[in-house]
């Protein structure tokens, strides 16, 4: 195998323009899904069929087909719908998306899991459906909601490499880029291979301590 | 009884007399807890033994280290003359085909049918044919009573049945000892009599020797040998049924005895 | 839609449901294999076992696609068919996830069991093939399933390389008809229904996998916890 070192310092700049995007990426993604993710929850607590079903399809659908074909679908489609937006904007909304439909889940799971006594503790006191939910219901539900919102973030970092294929220049994208450019493919694809290891390891082991400091 | 399926005395006079089973000065620790303190006892050939004492006493870790389930911290545990601990790996097993044990809560195979959770290892470690295993389980399974039951499922099975079949598994590899920890504590009180009767029987009908840890006395009293107490990781006091249960020598025996019987 | 153009989709449905049985087959074989290993006695075993596991998970599935792709060939002399290609990357990837499930499985056994198997003089492998395994393997297959729908999606991937799978064809389908409301809409309906008949097929072989061990199948759906809730433990 030969390797050169001088092509791994050559591609190190657009190493970092690609990390700050993926960042980027993971950042306002997981936002994106940790709220429209509430979202599909609260919906799918409400007592009618007409919202719970379809709500429950199109999650289901969306959960279930391939969040790079999702991505061609909105970027090619918006627009002849009329709707323009830049790559980046379309990808982070698709992954956005893709994963509300797992944290949704981890909503549900959280909320199921407060015991049944507390809702009658909080009836039997008269607490306003509001207050049940914001001083009861939702503070014991988050410490077992956030450890797998975690992982769910460091799953969407290793899906955030599939926005290159809209043209979104995140690491993978600026790695092809250079290797098309310098006809050296393996030190930016090696270069970048570490870095997801590396970031994925680290951010499991901060999740671990914050798991381990939410148990108390 | 078809004890043809077991060791017998009669037709067996070739088996080993004298010491099987010997201790010498073992110690295990958990942490910082030390459950048996250079421990030293032996065991007869043939004998029934039972111990006895308070509950963290380290009469479970003994049977335990028996079985290999355990590795003690020092020490030495030798099994009809052929070294238990300290031994490679291939030495243990070979030993460890001479142990059988019957568990607390039986730890049958809920994978395998009744049948096969008896035939099973026979086949496998011993190489015993898969007719002669079948042919040796149903006459176990007879003796416990159980006949019936081959084709269920340990799922099935109440508490006692499971247990009676657990003490079939564990016959069916014709041990030379048998360990028999807490065998009824897990049972429903009215399940407690049949699996008792099963081991009285095998008891009284075998050569095997038998190691017992029960909190029923006069199970204790019935098939005993011998009577270890156990306090603190030791043997306090020993001796034939009779003498420990009407004439302890020891205070603690006695308190002992007077709060469990 | 011309039939012409609806051949291609079929042509790329092919493509992808080999794509994902031959990576699912290598996935498996690596989840036992590594999830076994993991629980090895020897601490060498289990730390290259673990150490498997990290690395493949730690790396997103589309770099690995890329590296077997375009370092493999230069590397090492050979380049492999784009099949063979997507099937490697797919299958280690894939199956470093699966190992955390075999692993988690395993251990999940009552200790009892194995104690019971120890007592009968089990060597350590038969108490794996006759105690552990037959145990372990019916709770292996719901979050299986879901690792399944995951590969399934994953098996997209490939397209980026321009292999002519499902989602490659809805690409020349878009570039021909100038259009992209109405195949995206079909190819995302098909891979909703393969992954709605795995998920069938799932569940029946869980049925018949725990009657076997006398218990119930779960009634109630579970959180997918594929790839990813298994992350950290």
């Amino acid at each position: 195998m030969n390797w050169d070192w001088s092509a791994v310092s050559d591609f190190m700049p657009d190493f970092w323009k690609g990390l700050l995007v993926t960042l980027q990426i993971l950042v306002i993604g997981s936002l994106i899904s940790f709220a429209l993710g509430l979202v599909w929850a609260l919906l799918m607590r409400l007592p009618t069929r007409w919202v719970t079903w379809p709500v429950g399809v199109v999650t289901e659908f969306v959960r279930n087909t391939p969040l790079l074909v999702q991505l061609f679908f909105l970027y090619y489609v918006l627009p002849e719908w009329g709707l323009t937006f830049s790559a980046l904007a379309t990808g982070v909304f698709a992954i956005g998306l893709h994963y509300s439909t797992y944290t949704m889940q981890v909503y549900r799971a959280g909320i199921e899991a407060v015991p049944v006594g507390q809702w009658e503790a909080a009836t039997a006191l008269n607490l306003p459906l509001r207050r049940t939910w914001s001083a009861v219901i939702l503070p014991q539900a988050v410490r077992r909601v956030v450890p797998a919102l975690g992982n769910y973030v460091i799953a969407m970092l290793k899906d955030t490499p599939m926005l290159m294929a809209i043209s979104v220049l995140e690491m993978l994208g600026h790695a092809r880029l250079f290797s098309q450019e310098h006809f050296q493919f393996t030190e930016p694809l090696t270069v970048i291979g570490v870095a997801f290891i590396v970031i994925s390891y680290l951010a499991s082991l901060l999740l671990r301590a914050l798991e381990r400091r939410l148990a108390h | 009884m078809p004890t043809d399926t077991l060791p017998n005395p009669e037709k067996n006079p070739a088996r080993s007399t004298g010491e099987l089973i010997r201790l010498e000065q073992v110690t295990k620790r958990f942490g910082s807890n030390t459950v048996l303190d250079h421990l030293d006892f032996s065991v007869d050939a043939g004998k029934h033994v039972t111990l006895i004492g308070p509950s963290g006493s380290g009469k479970t870790t003994i049977l335990r280290l028996l079985m290999t389930l355990l590795k003690p911290d020092e020490g030495t545990i030798t099994v009809d003359g052929q070294k238990l601990f300290p031994a490679s790996d291939k030495e243990v097993r070979e030993v460890r085909k001479k142990i059988g044990m019957v568990f607390q809560q039986f730890n049958l195979f809920p994978n395998m049918s009744v049948l096969r959770n008896i035939t099973e290892a026979p086949v496998t470690v011993l190489g015993m044919s898969k007719d002669e295993a079948v042919e040796r389980a149903k006459g176990l399974l007879e003796m416990v009573g159980l006949s019936d039951k081959c084709d269920a499922h340990p799922a099935q099975l109440s508490g006692g049945q499971q247990q009676r079949v657990a003490i079939a598994r564990a016959l069916a590899m014709r041990p030379q000892v048998l360990l028999l920890d807490e065998v009824t504590s897990a049972l429903d009180p009215e399940l407690v009599a049949g699996v008792l009767d099963v081991l009285r029987d095998i008891a009284r009908s075998t050569d095997i020797t038998m190691l017992c840890v029960t909190h029923e006395m006069n199970f204790a009293r019935d098939i005993s040998d011998q009577v270890l107490m156990f306090d603190s990781g030791r043997v306090i006091e020993s001796g034939p049924p009779e003498k420990i249960f009407s004439e302890p020598e020891q205070d603690r025996t006695r308190e002992f005895l007077s709060a469990v019987l | 839609m011309t039939s012409g153009l609806w051949e291609l989709v079929l042509k790329g449905v092919w493509v992808t449901i080999q794509l994902l049985v031959c990576s699912a087959l290598l996935a498996a074989a690596v989840s036992f294999v590594v999830g076994v290993a993991r629980t090895h006695r020897l601490w060498i075993v289990r730390f290259l076992a673990g150490f498997y596991t990290e690395v493949f998970r730690g790396t997103s599935a589309l770099v690995m696609i890329f590296w077997v792709f375009f370092v493999l060939p230069p590397a090492f002399g050979w380049q492999l068919v784009p099949l063979w290609a997507g099937t490697l990357a797919l299958g280690l990837t894939y199956g470093a996830y699966g190992s955390e499930i075999v692993r988690g499985a395993l251990t999940a056994v009552d200790p009892a069991q194995r104690e019971g198997g120890i007592a009968l003089s089990f060597t350590p492998w038969q108490r794996m093939r006759l105690i552990l395994l037959p145990q372990a393997v019916p709770e292996m297959i719901p979050p299986f399933s879901n690792l399944l729908i995951e590969l399934l999606k994953g098996t997209a991937l490939v397209s980026i390389m321009g292999m002519g799978d499902l989602a490659f064809s809805g690409n020349l389908v878009r570039l021909a008809l100038q259009e992209s409301a109405e195949i995206y809409t079909y190819i995302l309906l098909i891979y909703f229904v393969i992954a709605f008949l795995l998920t069938r097929v799932m569940r029946g072989l869980e049925k018949r996998l725990k009657a076997g061990v006398g218990k119930k199948p779960d009634s109630k759906t579970r959180a997918p916890e594929p790839v990813v809730v298994e992350a950290v433990r």
